[in-house]
């Protein structure tokens, strides 16, 4: 790898991922997220929101509204729809033109493609699914001593290093790892879904928009996109739910979801489900919660018939309360929890949809 | 037709658990198995020699030594061919390291139509490898394929590629990486013909070193690559909660329920 000057890099980038000119949730919540960091790095580090598409300039108000001080929109009618060859291309021309410090990513079904590319095209380093971002050491102290059991007392806070701290869960979320990219620019990473908060909507916000004239030929592109199919089905919104009632295996049939459905209106919250329950054909996999489901922090999640799997848990165990219903005290689920009934859940729930 | 499969041996995480004291994995006794996504692109492209008896299809794996027993799993399942790239220079490599490493492999092979990878490894959970393989190697890629079918006088392939709320239809040329998803198909048993074979002693399992590959050594292993562990530990236990009091059903949620009043969350 070719020595790279460090200090010609600078900002965060964000790619702010649309689809059919609607920005990825977690566009915003990546730009709140830079916004974030940007303040601890020095007054000179800014969050550039990076727009990718055909016609979608109209997204850069929602960015500025998010924490994005200013906008790489790159536009091209061979963008309408997402290919990795055209994304991947136009992405690693800017980074080379403009030299980000930091680039970060929705680790999305478009993020996960995407930013391996550029990470090997680029040959730097890229860390996958992040759920915890830092780039001061004193604050990831603060954050290990909160959240984890990590000993901190070798870490100085007075450390001045910016380097980005990447930390995500491996294993299935039974161990964590902190990463670092300390010898490439940009340091890049994918950050998962639903993790990240939001800061307010900053009305009015506005900055500078860049344009990008991208280089682009039909022949750059060696993927056909033929067509594009939405799923049927109603969209399950688990990761902006204040309230999930989930069920798993041992409802023990599908008729078990009517009555997670019924609490779930009485409540109003919204359906999740087990990866379990999802196997057995039950209900549809886009209410599955987990490692390989959802990522979920709602207020209250009520969890009926699930034993508590380590991947299930990795996917909703930064909810703010947990209530668990189980026959079996000793399930992980019933440790977790903040509130455990032990009892059958078809007498427990009916008690909850008459009472709550 | 030639197929080449990138698989990997991880440690079955379903049973995994960590040491309370010292908060490190406990590996021993943990089950190693074949990475579940990679079983499937395995799959798919044995059933492609189903379908096309003279296709060849070589397995490409890197890890430790031990590793091979996957590959006899493979093999006994249906592989012509078995490839473990092992040696001390590749440990600890990261995705863009293994990527390098495997591409030179993929290389060495030769000539080939369509690449397979799994999605994602459960060890690492990345879905990194099959594409940085696929932007080494120059090939386009399509990831997240749920369903496949070659087209063109097999020189092309429809595939259709699962997005959180739907799916694409693509289309793309030979030679292409594939990653594949569990949807994608239902993997087999090993076969007891197949088990005979892998068992021979002059089975067509090779293990290839770092010079055997060609690689350049500055591309591989732990110092070449470009993220490190900087700390690892396990998350911080919750506070235990409790289980709610009460003889019957009603009791247990009037209780509950009056808990979360007092505590204002409802
Ligand atoms: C790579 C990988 C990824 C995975 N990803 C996910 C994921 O994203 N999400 C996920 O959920 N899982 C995931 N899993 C699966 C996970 O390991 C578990 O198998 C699954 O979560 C178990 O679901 P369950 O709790 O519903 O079923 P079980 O473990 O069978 O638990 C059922 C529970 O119901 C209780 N019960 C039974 N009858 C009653 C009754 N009448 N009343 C009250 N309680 C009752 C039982 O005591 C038991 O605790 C993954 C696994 C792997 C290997
Ligand atoms: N060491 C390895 N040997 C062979 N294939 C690998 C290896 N690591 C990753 N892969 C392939 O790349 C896919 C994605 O892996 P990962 O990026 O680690 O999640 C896996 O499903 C495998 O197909």
């Amino acid at each position: 790898m070719d020595q790279m000057k460090f200090s010609d890099y600078k900002d965060i980038w964000v790619f702010a991922e649309q689809r059919n000119g609607v920005l990825a949730n977690v566009a915003t919540e990546l730009l709140s997220e830079g916004y974030r960091l940007s303040r601890e790095m020095d007054s000179n580090t800014k969050v550039c929101a990076v727009i990718v598409g055909s016609d979608v300039s109209g997204l850069a108000k929602d960015c500025f509204a998010y924490g994005a001080d200013s906008v790489i929109l790159i536009e091209h009618p061979l963008l309408e729809t997402y290919t990795t060859d055209a994304y991947t291309k136009v992405i690693c021309d800017a980074i080379g033109q403009y030299k980000p410090e930091i680039v970060l990513y929705g680790a999305t079904y478009i993020g996960r493609d995407l930013a391996p590319r550029i990470a090997a095209r680029l040959d730097v380093g890229l860390t996958a699914d992040c759920t915890h971002l830092d780039v001061k050491v004193a604050s990831y102290i603060r954050y290990a001593q909160e959240n984890t059991t990590l000993d901190t007392s070798s870490l100085d806070p007075a450390d001045p290093d910016t380097s980005l701290l990447m930390t995500r869960p491996a294993f299935g979320g039974n161990l964590m790892a902190t990463i670092i990219s300390r010898n490439t620019r940009p340091q890049m990473s994918t950050v998962r879904p639903g993790v990240m908060s939001r800061i307010d909507a900053r009305e009015n916000a506005s900055g500078e928009v860049i344009r990008i004239e991208p280089a682009l030929a039909e022949s750059d592109i060696r993927t056909q996109v033929l067509k594009a199919v939405k799923a049927a089905k109603e969209l399950v919104n688990l990761s902006d739910a204040d309230i999930i009632v989930s069920g798993g295996r041992g409802l023990h049939s599908p008729e078990g979801f009517r009555l997670i459905k019924d609490l779930a209106d009485k409540v109003g919250g919204v359906v999740g489900a087990s990866r379990a329950a999802v196997d057995a054909g039950w209900i549809d996999p886009s209410h599955q919660v987990g490692q390989t489901g959802t990522t979920v922090k709602p207020q209250i999640y009520i969890a009926c018939g699930i034993s508590g799997a380590i991947q299930h848990l990795a996917g909703m165990q930064n909810s703010k309360i947990i209530i668990a219903v189980n026959k079996d005290p000793e399930a992980p689920m019933m440790t977790l929890a903040d509130y455990a009934i032990v009892g059958d859940l078809y007498k427990v729930i009916p008690e909850m949809i008459a009472q709550w | 037709m030639k197929i080449i499969v990138c698989a990997k041996q991880v440690p079955d995480t379903t049973e995994i658990r960590i040491n309370p004291e010292t908060g490190t994995l406990i590996r021993d006794g943990v089950p190693s198995i074949l990475n579940p996504d990679d079983s499937n692109a395995l799959e798919e492209a044995l059933r492609i020699k189903d379908e096309y008896p003279d296709t060849h299809v070589t397995v490409i794996s890197m890890g430790p030594p031990q590793a091979k027993e996957m590959l006899m799993e493979c093999m006994a399942k249906g592989a012509d061919e078995c490839i473990l790239i092992s040696d001390r220079a590749v440990g600890g490599s990261d995705t863009w390291a293994t990527s390098n490493a495997i591409a030179a492999a993929v290389r060495k092979v030769g000539a080939f139509d369509l690449i397979f990878a799994g999605r994602q490894a459960i060890d690492g959970d990345t879905a990194q490898v099959g594409p940085q393989i696929a932007e080494k190697l120059g090939l386009p890629q399509v990831t997240y394929v749920k369903e496949m079918e070659l087209v063109d006088c097999e020189k092309a392939v429809m595939v259709k590629r699962a997005l959180e709320d739907g799916y694409q239809e693509i289309k793309v040329e030979l030679p292409c990486m594939l990653t594949a998803i569990k949807d994608l198909n239902k993997p087999r048993y090993m076969s007891v013909k197949g088990i005979f074979k892998a068992c021979q002693p002059d089975a067509p399992i090779r293990t290839w070193s770092a010079a055997d590959i060609e690689v350049d050594l500055g591309t591989v292993g732990l110092k070449a690559s470009p993220t490190n562990v900087y700390k690892s530990f396990t998350p911080k236990p919750k506070d235990p909660g409790v289980f709610v009091e009460g003889e019957t059903p009603s009791e247990q949620v009037e209780n509950l329920l009056s808990e979360l009043k007092k505590k204002h969350i409802v």
